[in-house]
């Protein structure tokens, strides 16, 4: 039995049957090497221990969350937990513990990952920083083994373990900044040396950047915008809660996008990195979010589901009742177009490497403003012409990939750095015909 | 508990560093939330362990662990020593540190009744009337209320001889409402955005007095349904004080971290536009801009006793009559910029390393009120609430949404209006304050969600500020 399951077995039989109950507990460790100025700077790593417990006792529902794991610890979680639920007032839309059910055997664990010495870390990052040449580099090297584990009074358990390695950083000419992202399951897919050399060919072609008009044009962007505009899709909009309370864009079953847009969020698939279950014991599978266009689904915890009339689809965590659940393992379709490919049909455009601080204006309509950051360019007869000066935008991100605008799919698909992080979404490039660009950052 | 530090300590001098510290944290929290007068949630949290932290040539390397027996607290500091040396496969210049009183002290926040000790009975009991206040108005379909309170309990210990415990105590709630539209939604917030937070105990609710707020925010959000849209243009803009703290945060905070500065930040969050060889002449703002980092300022949510460095809590003056003159630092990136040490310097639990952080970065009053800055404008608008902020990673351009706003005309407030956003780039933004109302409108506006560092850590900063009008600023940019 793992270390988890121990814990997550103790908590769920000393409730007993005084409520309803269910635990998921983590163990793990996660470290982060972080360098600037072409040095390591931040270098941390530490051992967690989590668990989380709900309880509902008479459809009072409280939860409590701890990282100590004796005897006497957990009693005091669990005792604290019903006597938080005591004092509540009973919550009529309690959608109860989910059943026992098969949770698909997948791990997402590279065995060379699960105990990465700080040696490596910084080992990828050197290599990083070399293939500057010179340049200034900054970012991080990170690596993490989790193990996680479900249990519930109604005698469902599931485990879980996973392993993840990124490397992000940028190389800066003193005008300029290019970045570059690798993530995967294993560490040693992490390649610093051609992050890094990425990151620095882009630093250099943003020297001697000019300023160009707001206003629309067409756009070449990486797969960190196209994961950046679909993980705000999937928070703000694809959340089940979101939907109950009209705050999102969703239709089902209406042509919302492009017909060359898929979503789906996948954490099964080889070479992710998603948990088979989530916080509530409910397995994951497959759910397709987006087809040919069409919105087609909608991520759902128990709490969702029941209000909507439909069934979870495995999307809680511990907090879904207050920010509603997300899909968080996504993966958009790509083409068979290069980057090279989408750049050459544009006449007259701009390529943008990644965006920042995008923040959203309205939820129903999608309209979210950011900038871009690490490399814009101007595209002009098919070619790179010259770097372009940060950009702001103010832009609907469902139009963004709606019908007429998405002219061209990349094949480059892969794990992207966005706006809420690493390891949520696979993406390519994407060619649209329209992005609103509403000001320059220097004015 | 200063022996589970000082163990961590040993092991990391042991393992050998040539400093270490190590900081003990016991953390208790809870989250009410309540949505259209039925609790949503209820959560409680408890954490506890040790992070210790090794200096090792010119390179740190820190290990934080919840196991907190003898054996786990020496290794965890010979780990942390372990990554140091691991540093300097990519070593970086000496990391000299600043020096600082070496201290044995102890800090509570003042307080009057911990939050905690609250009933949850009361506290339900409160959010599920203001919600149900708020629902009864037409075209509400979202009545929410929260409650939030952390308590803190630290013990530091340095190789250097520090010894300091602190209680830190912080409340905060807020609650807001939401119409929706056929293809809109509109919100309006109670105190501001995401809630009020500040130190100190349930006191600070009761003060906010939320129930006799509740029926104007509902009755706001459903009149902006039917309000005009925000006018694009150049205008006189008026900020009330939450908004102006934000601005305050995002455009001055964030730029004047001394991490940002030299670049330590360059990769995530961003550097900074300011430079230090300009510190002492470059021009911020109008003559009306007085900033100060004040960590003492009673109530504010950015105060405390000593930062995590063990360095004492102090008022350092940042931009004055709008020249700009102060950083915020700790022992480390000060000394490296010949600058006295800001305590500054906090991490967000015992398993995050201490960086650089706000404190109460606040705007000073001015002599005029809200009031005079409307009677004496002749056509402008008035902002209020923060709906949504973005800026860029040189905290130069920046573009902020409020919930709600007004037009004035003539000097009188006119007609309501919806989707109110504004633009524009920080010094010549902030050369446009032209008034700023006094103290009896100086309100120690608190931010319980600043985001920053890798792994991100989540900081508790405060903002004082007063209304304050902008001469000419470009207001609705749109979509």
């Amino acid at each position: 039995m793992t270390k988890s399951l121990d814990i997550a077995r103790r908590v769920i039989e000393m409730v007993g049957d005084r409520a309803e109950a269910e635990a998921v507990a983590t163990t793990g460790r996660q470290a982060l090497t972080r360098f600037a100025n072409s040095f390591i700077h931040q270098n941390v790593s530490e051992d967690t221990v989590e668990v989380w417990l709900r309880v509902a006792a008479d459809g009072r529902v409280a939860a409590l969350q701890g990282n100590r794991v004796d005897d006497a610890s957990l009693k005091r979680l669990v005792d604290g937990a019903l006597e938080a639920a005591s004092l509540q007032p009973r919550d009529e839309e309690w959608p109860g513990i989910a059943p026992k059910a098969k949770v698909p055997k997948i791990r997402h664990v590279d065995p060379g990952t699960t105990d990465v010495v700080p040696e490596q870390r910084a080992s990828l990052v050197r290599d990083f920083i070399d293939a500057g040449e010179g340049l200034s580099a900054a970012g991080y090297c990170d690596t993490s083994f989790n193990e996680r584990s479900f249990v519930n009074s109604a005698g469902q358990e599931a485990t879980a373990d996973d392993t993840r390695a990124s490397i992000d950083g940028i190389h800066q000419t003193g005008e300029s900044a290019g970045s570059a992202h690798q993530t995967s399951v294993s560490i040693g897919d992490i390649d610093g040396g051609a992050a890094g050399t990425l990151a620095a060919e882009r630093a250099r072609m943003g020297m001697n950047a000019y300023d160009t008009k707001p206003g629309d044009y067409e756009v070449v962007l990486s797969p960190e915008c196209v994961a950046s505009i679909v993980i705000f899709l999937s928070v703000y909009g694809f959340s089940g809660k979101a939907v109950n309370e009209g705050q999102s864009f969703v239709e089902l079953g209406k042509a919302q996008f492009g017909p060359r847009i898929m979503i789906t969020d996948d954490p099964l698939s080889k070479g992710g990195l998603g948990v088979p279950f989530d916080t509530e014991g409910t397995p994951k599978r497959q759910l397709e979010l987006v087809a040919n266009g069409v919105t087609s689904g909608v991520a759902h915890d128990r709490r969702s589901a029941k209000t909507a009339g439909a069934e979870s689809t495995g999307h809680a965590h511990p907090q879904s009742a207050v920010w509603g659940p997300v899909a968080a393992d996504l993966v958009v379709g790509g083409g068979s177009e290069s980057v090279e490919d989408l750049i050459a049909a544009v006449d007259r455009g701009i390529y943008v490497a990644t965006f920042n601080y995008c923040r959203i204006l309205d939820p129903k309509t999608q309209v979210v403003t950011g900038l871009t950051r690490n490399g814009t360019f101007m595209i002009e007869n098919g070619k790179i012409t010259g770097a372009l000066t940060g950009l702001r935008f103010t832009q609907s991100f469902v139009a963004a990939l709606g019908d007429g605008n998405v002219l061209g799919l990349g094949d480059d698909t892969r794990y992207a750095d966005s706006e809420f992080g690493a390891g949520f979404v696979r993406a390519p490039s994407m060619r649209l015909a329209s992005w609103h660009f509403t000001g320059g950052t220097e004015g | 508990m200063f022996e589970l530090a000082e163990k961590a300590v040993e092991g990391a001098l042991a393992a050998g560093a040539k400093y270490a510290d190590a900081r003990f944290v016991e953390g208790r929290g809870e989250a009410i939330e309540v949505l259209n007068g039925r609790v949503q949630s209820v959560d409680r949290n408890e954490s506890a362990g040790v992070g210790v932290r090794a200096l090792v040539g010119s390179s740190w390397g820190f290990f934080a662990t919840p196991d907190t027996s003898d054996a786990a607290l020496r290794h965890a500091g010979e780990r942390a020593a372990q990554i140091a040396r691991a540093s300097a496969v990519a070593p970086g210049d000496p990391m000299p540190l600043a020096d600082v009183p070496v201290v044995q002290a102890n800090y509570e926040t003042p307080h009057q009744e911990p939050s905690l000790d609250v009933s949850l009975s009361e506290k339900v009991d409160l959010l599920v009337g203001v919600t149900e206040t708020m629902q009864a108005v037409d075209q509400i379909r979202l009545a929410r209320g929260s409650l939030g309170a952390w308590d803190t309990r630290k013990w530091f210990v340095s190789s250097q001889g520090h010894r300091i415990s602190q209680h830190l105590v912080e409340t905060g709630g807020g609650f807001a409402a939401t119409a929706v539209g056929e293809a809109e939604t509109q919100r309006r917030s109670y105190p501001q955005s995401f809630g009020q937070y500040e130190t100190g105990g349930y006191e600070v609710i009761r003060r906010w007095d939320f129930a006799a707020n509740a029926g104007r925010i509902a009755e706001e959000a459903a009149a902006l349904l039917g309000a005009a849209d925000c006018p694009e243009g150049e205008e006189t803009l008026i900020l009330e004080g939450s908004q102006l703290a934000l601005q305050i945060h995002e455009s001055v905070g964030h730029a004047i971290e001394l991490d940002r500065i030299l670049g330590w930040e360059a990769a995530f969050a961003g550097t900074s536009h300011l430079e230090l060889p300009k510190l002492g002449t470059h021009k911020y703002g109008s003559p009306l801009m007085n900033i100060t980092a004040d960590a003492t300022l009673p109530g504010a949510l950015g105060s405390f006793g000593y930062d995590d460095e063990g360095t004492p809590a102090q008022r350092v003056a940042i931009v004055d009559e709008g020249i700009w003159v102060g950083v915020l630092s700790g022992r480390d990136s000060a000394s490296i910029a010949s600058l006295p040490p800001g305590g500054m310097v906090r991490a967000d639990g015992f398993n995050r390393l201490p960086m650089v952080r706000m404190t109460n970065v606040g705007l000073l009053p001015g002599d005029s009120s809200l009031d005079e800055m409307i009677a004496e404008t002749e056509d402008g608008i008035l902002m209020s609430t923060n709906r949504s902020w973005s800026i860029d990673d040189k905290r130069l351009n920046f573009q902020f949404g409020c919930e709600i706003g007004w037009e004035i005309k003539n000097g009188k407030r006119g007609k309501m209006i919806k989707n109110p956003t504004y633009t524009g780039i920080t010094p010549k933004f902030w050369a446009q304050l032209d008034m700023l109302a006094g103290e009896s409108e100086w309100v120690h506006w608190g931010t319980p969600n600043c985001g920053k560092g890798q792994p991100m850590q989540v900081a508790h900063t405060g903002h004082s500020a007063s209304p304050g009008r902008f001469g000419t600023v470009r207001v609705g940019v749109r979509g």
